[in-house]
């Protein structure tokens, strides 16, 4: 069967100053459909260069993407756009809602561009989907009116707006305590359970720890690929393979 | 996205900052402005001066004689000494199937005298068909007959300055016996009202007897020259014909040869429109300059106003990217958030410039013409001022990569 997403021999390289930077470094990857992945590594490693280059946000300097069965790597940005509507989510570190402007307008704004529902059918989807990242009876708040991990309920609940196959997530957690994070990797677990693809950034164990599969990265290659055939890991185990893959 | 959906996005993000929206539609409303009361006051002002003109008289025709150069000093209209009264009845007497009405003027600034009062004014020497050809009326007694012109006698007409000027309120002045340049003339008609004319010239202070008893008792002049003469002509259409047969007539009778130039000019009033109308063209073109500077300054206004936006909501702009805006979107939104701006600039601006033309018509006592065209040219052009001035800032947001307006800081 094909792969969901399918990265081969990828390359970003950053002509900033005498020494071109590689971000990514001839980095091979695929992701299956219901697939739960966390990308980790350390400080500059190119994980978020090669979310957002998964995330069609991005374009690589060289190689290619299969997302789909479908090659994105040398699209148009007309294009890409098309593609990120139809087909991909995202949750930002910063949550990225629209300020002023009522969670319930935030989370219809995909379907606008989509263009798939009627007006009554894109508020009823958008309620629902409030509702279900539990936040029933905020609406009508505004970002400055909801706490960082209500605000983080609500880039979700945006990015499932247009039912996408796969959500990419750069450090969903990373601007939250504690509490909010398990919540909202709770969140990442049932959608993981209903067979939503999750590609998520952290360097935080305890978050890695929710995926199923662990990807460890050092400049701009993949160290470690874990599929966890193993069953669930454990924090500990998590920064055990990390460390690992590191030395 | 459907347009509508985006012209909604355009309103609420206007909505979001109604301050710099409303100065940022100011610049272009100025321009608009400017360009309604360009417009208004530049149509008044013909249409009042083509009336003026056409006031003056009956498809007129005027003859003055050659303008005498002496060196350098220039003689002015009608001082030349060619044209005489003999030439406005050969005129009338030859040219009767062009011309309906002739009268001979001649002009001379007299002192008047009644009882103790005295007063100095304008005598005008014309003939009775003056009356066809201007548009003069008499209110009381009556005008001179041809007959009193042809026996030159002492009568005369006297406009309403003149009238309260010698008479006062209360006295008639019909039959009255009034001293000109020591001459006594009988006053026997009192001239309608025609006020100021647009030069501010008191058009009443006037004074009109047979031309020939002007010659006679007033100018004591051998020569029967007269200063210009006025023709009604039986039709404008003959114009060209009635110039032509004029002109030949009058060389005839001056024994010009054919190498010699006129030694008269004639004058109507479709020159005299033309040249007011090139007047007001070149005013109406200056008007509509500045309007146009205007609205260029008000339309850069809106460039830098979007143009910041567009920086200052560069993560909005990420965010929409990521969401899936294609960049048509971003543009469109763009571009109708400027041509939101410069239209509402445009509407505010026709309705002042509307209001501001009807003032400035009654402060200057011109008519005010406002075409309802202009205010859909007005509309018309604010939204392409928008449309042009928005185009360079969408055109740059739309242009952005996602990720790099993710990352802005
Ligand atoms: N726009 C850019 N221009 C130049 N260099 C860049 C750019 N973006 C990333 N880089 C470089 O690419 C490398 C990888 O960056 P990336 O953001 O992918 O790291 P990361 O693994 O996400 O790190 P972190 O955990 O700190 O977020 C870094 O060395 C970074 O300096
Ligand atoms: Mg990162």
């Amino acid at each position: 069967m094909a792969h969901l997403i399918e990265i081969r021999d990828m390359y970003k390289i950053y002509a900033i100053g005498d020494e071109p930077v590689h971000a990514l470094d001839g980095v091979s990857l695929s992701v299956d459909d219901g697939e739960f992945v966390a990308i980790m590594g350390s400080s500059g490693s190119g994980k978020s260069t090669m979310l957002n280059i998964l995330g069609c946000l991005d374009v690589p300097t060289k190689g290619s993407y299969l997302l789909d069965g479908l090659e994105v790597a040398k699209r148009s940005p007309a294009e890409l756009a098309r593609i990120r509507c139809m087909k991909l989510g995202f949750v930002f570190q910063n949550f990225n809602l629209l300020p002023r402007t009522s969670a319930l307008e935030n989370v219809e704004l995909p379907d606008l561009y989509m263009g798939r529902l009627n007006r009554r059918e894109r508020k009823a989807r958008a309620m629902q989907l409030l509702e279900r990242v539990g936040l029933k009876g905020r609406e009508m708040h505004t970002p400055a009116q909801l706490s960082g991990g209500q605000q983080q309920r609500v880039a979700i609940a945006r990015a499932l707006m247009n039912n996408p196959p796969v959500v990419f997530a750069d450090e969903p957690t990373g601007n939250l305590d504690t509490k909010s994070s398990i919540e909202i990797m709770n969140l990442f677990t049932e959608l993981s359970n209903e067979g939503i693809t999750i590609v998520m950034v952290t360097h935080e164990d305890d978050i890695a720890a929710y995926a199923k599969r662990h990807v460890v990265m050092r400049d701009g290659k993949v160290m470690r690929d874990d599929r966890g055939e193993g069953g669930r890991k454990t924090t500990e185990e998590v920064s055990r393979l990390v460390k690992e893959a590191l030395a | 996205m459907s347009f509508l959906t985006i012209f909604k996005v355009s309103l609420r993000s206007l909505g979001r900052n109604p301050i710099r929206s409303f100065l940022s539609c100011l610049g272009i409303g100025i321009g608009i402005v400017a360009v309604i009361l360009a417009m208004a006051i530049g149509e008044g002002a013909k249409t009042m001066m083509v009336k003026e003109i056409s006031s003056m008289g009956n498809n007129l025709m005027m003859v003055f004689p050659e303008r005498r150069n002496r060196g350098p000093v220039s003689g002015g209209m009608g001082q030349g000494q060619t044209m005489t009264a003999e030439d406005a009845e050969a005129i009338k007497r030859e040219l009767g199937h062009l011309v309906k009405s002739v009268s001979p003027q001649v002009r001379t600034t007299v002192q008047m005298m009644y009882g103790a009062k005295n007063w100095a004014g304008n005598v005008q020497g014309v003939a009775t068909d003056v009356l066809d050809i201007s548009n003069w009326t008499v209110t009381e007694g009556r005008f001179f007959t041809d007959d009193e012109t042809r026996l030159a006698a002492r009568v005369c007409v006297i406009g309403t300055t003149v009238q309260s000027n010698l008479f006062g309120d209360d006295e008639s002045p019909i039959g009255k016996i009034i001293r000109l340049k020591n001459m006594t003339f009988r006053v026997i008609g009192v001239l309608g009202s025609k006020g100021a004319n647009n030069w501010g010239q008191d058009q009443d202070d006037v004074i009109m007897a047979p031309y020939t008893s002007v010659h006679r008792y007033l100018q004591r002049s051998k020569f029967n020259t007269i200063n210009m003469m006025n023709l009604s002509l039986v039709s404008m259409d003959d114009l060209e014909d009635a110039k032509r047969e004029v002109s030949a007539l009058l060389r005839q009778r001056h024994h010009l040869a054919d190498w010699q130039d006129n030694d008269f000019e004639t004058r109507d009033t479709t020159e005299i429109m033309n040249t007011i109308g090139s007047v007001t063209g070149i005013v109406g073109m200056l008007l509509l300059i500045f309007s146009v500077i205007t609205l260029v300054v008000g339309g850069i206004g809106i460039m830098n106003i979007m143009l910041v936006s567009v920086t200052e909501r560069i993560r909005e702009i990420g965010l929409r990217m990521s969401i899936g805006a294609t960049p048509r979107n971003i543009l469109v939104q763009f571009i109708l958030e400027a041509m939101v701006l410069s239209t509402v600039g445009g509407a505010a601006g026709v309705g002042v410039g509307i209001g501001a033309s009807h003032i400035v018509g009654a402060a200057a006592g011109w008519p005010v013409l406002i075409e309802p065209a202009s205010a859909v040219y007005a509309f018309i052009i604010s939204s392409v001022v928008g449309l042009f001035f928005g185009f360079y800032p969408a055109w740059r947001a739309s242009k952005l990569n996602p990720i790099d307006c993710l990352r802005y800081e």
